[in-house]
C-alpha cells in the first residue's frame, strides 16, 4: 500500500534535480529565531512507511524541524523535499497529503468529537468519511461528547482521527504522548502502529526513549540544533552504548576472565561477579564459564539502551 | 466560503453552549438600561437649556437607548472577543486550525460573523424592550440607523480583532479589554452624558471609538440627522484595526 504512493521524480529547488522516491528529504536545514539558533545544518531522508523518530532534550530544534516540515515555519536555509514538494512555496497542496499533531494544541472545550471530525473534514477534498474514521478509532461511541469531558487516551484517539481525515501519506506527530498514564500512552503506541499499517509514513517527535525503542525504525538524535546521529535502534545502541553487562554468582576467584574476548572491566562484591565489555559479552562469557564447568543459574545480561545513547551523545559533543 | 461557513456554524452552537455568555449577550443591556432609566426617569426640565443641551434635547431614557446599544458592542468588542480569540491561540487551538488548512478569512471571519450576531441580538433586546418598557421612540431614521448600526458592529468586532492579534494572552486580553470598556463607558456617553464631563474628559472621549459610535446611532436613531465626522471617525477605526491585525496576527 505503502509502495503503490511513490512520488517520482522531482526537481529540487537547487541546481541539481533530487531523483527520489523518499517521501522525505530534508538537507542542510537552518532556522534562527532573531539571534538563537534554532536548527543548524540538519539533514536526513525518511523513506516510505518509515517510522521515523526524532528524540532530543528540550530546545534541541525537534518541534522546529517537524513545522519547518509541515510548511508552518519558513526555514532561514536549506533544502526541504515532501512528497515532491517545496513546503515553502507549496504549503497548500502539501496541506492536503500530510497529516499532523502539533504539541500543546488543543480544542475548543465545548465542541463535540463529531463536530471536530466534520469541521476538519470539510478542509480538505481528500478527506474520507468522518464515521468509518471515528469507528476506526474507537472514538464513534464518544461522537456527542464534548471535547473537555474526553480522558486523555480518548482525546489522542481524536487527534490522531483528525490528523489522518484527510488520508494523508505522511504524518507528524510531535510529543503526543506527553501527559500520558503509562496504560494509555501503550494504547497510543498501537494507534500509532496502527497509522502505518494504513499506509502512511510518521515522523514522531518524542523524548521518551522506551517510546523510540518501541516504535521507531530509525532515529535521529537532535542536540543543540544538530543531528547528532541517525541509526536504527540497534545500531545507535551497538555504537553509542555499546558496553554490556554480565552478572552471576560463583565463589571461586576467576582470573581468567580479562582475557575472555570483549570484556573490559570485572569487579566482584562478595561472590557477585560483574563483567563489563562490548560485542557478543554474554555469549563470551557463557562458553568460557560453560567451558571451565562453571555453570551459574543465575547469569544474565544488561544491554545498552536508547537512553544510554541519549545520555552518552548528550554528554560529550566531540563524540557526535 | 465552505470552512468560513462550517467554522461559523460551530462557533454559534460553542457560543450558544456557554450559558455565560448568553446571559451576558441577552441580559446585560437590559440591566444597564433599566437602572438609568430607574435613576434619570425620561424627563427633563425643558426650559433649562443646559440640560436640554446635555440630553440632546430629549429624555434620558430616549438618549440611552442609542447609547446602550453602542455600549454592546463595545462590551463584545472589547472584552469577548479579545479573550476568545487569545484563548484560542493560548490553547493551540489557533495552531491545530492551522495546521489543518483552516485558512485564516475563515478562523477571524467565523469570529466577526458570531459577534455580529451577538450584537445584533443586543441592539435588537435594547430596541424593542426599551419602548415597551419605557415607553422610549423607536428609531426615528430606520435606514440610517441600521447603517450606523452595522459600521458600528463592524468597527467593534475589528477592533476585537486587533485587540485578540496584538494582546499576548486570554488574562491580558481580560485586563486590557474591561479597562478599554469602563473607560469607554464612562468617558464616551454611555454613561454621564458628554454635556456633564469636563474638558480634559472630553477631549479623552473624543479619541475613543465608542464616542463616535453613539455619536452616529443617536443622531439617526433621534432623528437630529447623519452626524459624517463620527461616520468618518468610525471607518478609520474600522481600517486601522484591520489594518493592525492584519500586521499583528499570530497563530501561536
Amino acid at each position: 500500500m505503502a509502495s503503490s504512493r511513490c512520488t517520482v521524480a522531482a526537481m529540487g529547488s537547487g541546481n541539481q534535480p533530487i531523483l527520489s522516491t523518499r517521501p522525505i528529504s530534508v538537507s542542510r536545514l537552518r532556522k534562527t529565531y532573531r539571534d538563537v539558533v534554532a536548527v543548524d545544518d540538519v539533514s536526513f531522508e525518511v523513506d516510505h512507511g518509515e517510522i521515523f523518530g526524532i528524540i532530543g532534550p528540550n530546545g534541541s530544534g525537534k518541534t522546529t524541524t517537524v513545522e519547518c516540515l509541515q510548511g508552518l515555519r519558513n526555514p532561514d536555509s536549506g533544502e526541504v523535499d515532501i512528497l515532491g514538494l517545496d513546503p515553502r512555496t507549496q504549503r497548500k497542496a502539501l496541506r492536503n497529503r500530510i497529516g499532523s499533531q502539533l504539541q500543546e494544541s488543543s480544542l475548543p472545550d465545548r465542541i463535540r468529537v463529531w463536530e471536530a471530525l466534520d469541521l476538519f473534514a470539510a478542509m480538505s477534498p481528500r478527506s474520507r468519511d468522518w464515521e468509518s474514521l471515528a469507528r476506526d478509532w474507537g472514538i464513534y461511541e464518544k461522537r456527542h461528547s464534548a471535547f473537555a469531558t474526553l480522558s486523555g487516551g480518548q482525546r489522542q484517539r481524536l487527534f490522531i482521527a483528525l490528523a489522518l481525515v484527510n488520508q494523508p501519506e505522511v504524518v507528524f506527530l510531535d510529543e503526543m504522548t506527553a501527559g500520558l498514564d503509562p496504560a494509555a500512552r501503550h494504547d497510543a503506541w498501537g494507534l500509532i502502529r496502527g497509522v502505518r499499517e494504513q499506509g502512511a509514513t510518521v515522523v514522531l517527535v518524542t523524548h521518551f526513549m522506551e517510546e523510540a525503542e518501541a516504535l521507531c525504525d530509525r532515529v535521529a538524535v537532535f542536540k543543540r540544533g544538530t543531528v547528532l546521529a541517525v541509526d536504527t535502534v540497534p545500531g545507535l545502541v551497538a555504537k553509542y552504548a555499546g558496553e554490556s553487562t554480565v552478572r552471576f554468582t560463583h565463589d571461586a576467584d576467576l582470573p581468567w576472565l580479562d582475557d575472555v574476548e570483549g570484556v573490559e572491566r570485572v569487579t566482584r562484591q562478595g561472590d557477585r561477579v560483574v563483567v563489563r565489555g562490548s560485542g557478543p559479552l554474554l555469549a563470551h562469557v557463557a562458553a568460557a564459564l560453560v567451558g571451565r564447568g562453571i555453570v551459574p543459574v543465575d547469569l544474565r545480561v544488561e544491554l545498552g539502551t536508547l537512553e544510554d545513547v541519549f545520555l552518552n551523545l548528550s554528554a560529550g559533543d566531540e563524540r557526535a | 466560503m465552505r470552512a468560513l461557513w462550517r467554522l461559523t456554524w460551530v462557533e454559534v452552537k460553542l457560543f450558544a453552549r456557554e450559558p455565560m455568555a448568553v446571559i451576558f449577550a441577552f441580559a446585560f443591556p437590559f440591566f444597564v438600561l433599566f437602572i438609568m432609566a430607574s435613576v434619570f426617569g425620561n424627563e427633563i426640565e425643558a426650559d433649562d437649556p443646559e440640560e436640554v443641551e446635555v440630553w440632546r434635547g430629549v429624555g434620558p431614557t430616549d438618549y440611552y437607548v442609542p447609547a446602550y446599544i453602542g455600549l454592546v458592542m463595545a462590551s463584545i468588542g472589547l472584552i469577548t472577543l479579545p479573550m476568545r480569540i487569545t484563548s484560542y491561540r493560548e490553547q493551540g487551538v489557533l495552531r491545530r486550525f492551522r495546521a489543518a488548512g483552516v485558512p485564516l478569512p475563515a478562523v477571524l471571519g467565523s469570529q466577526v460573523a458570531v459577534s455580529l450576531g451577538m450584537m445584533v441580538i443586543g441592539a435588537i433586546t435594547i430596541g424593542v424592550t426599551s419602548p415597551l418598557a419605557y415607553g422610549t421612540e423607536g428609531p426615528q431614521s430606520l435606514a440610517q440607523t441600521g447603517a450606523a448600526l452595522v459600521l458600528g458592529a463592524f468597527a467593534f468586532a475589528a477592533i476585537g480583532i486587533f485587540l485578540g492579534s496584538a494582546l499576548p494572552s486570554a488574562r491580558s486580553a481580560q485586563g486590557a479589554g474591561l479597562i478599554l470598556f469602563f473607560v469607554m463607558m464612562m468617558i464616551s456617553g454611555a454613561g454621564p452624558p458628554r454635556g456633564v464631563l469636563n474638558d480634559a474628559m472630553q477631549t479623552v472621549g473624543n479619541t475613543l471609538p465608542l464616542t463616535h459610535v453613539v455619536l452616529l446611532l443617536q443622531g439617526a436613531w433621534l432623528g437630529q440627522g447623519w452626524d459624517w465626522s463620527a461616520f468618518w471617525l468610525v471607518n478609520g477605526f474600522l481600517g486601522g484595526a484591520g489594518i493592525l491585525t492584519w500586521r499583528l496576527f499570530r497563530w501561536s
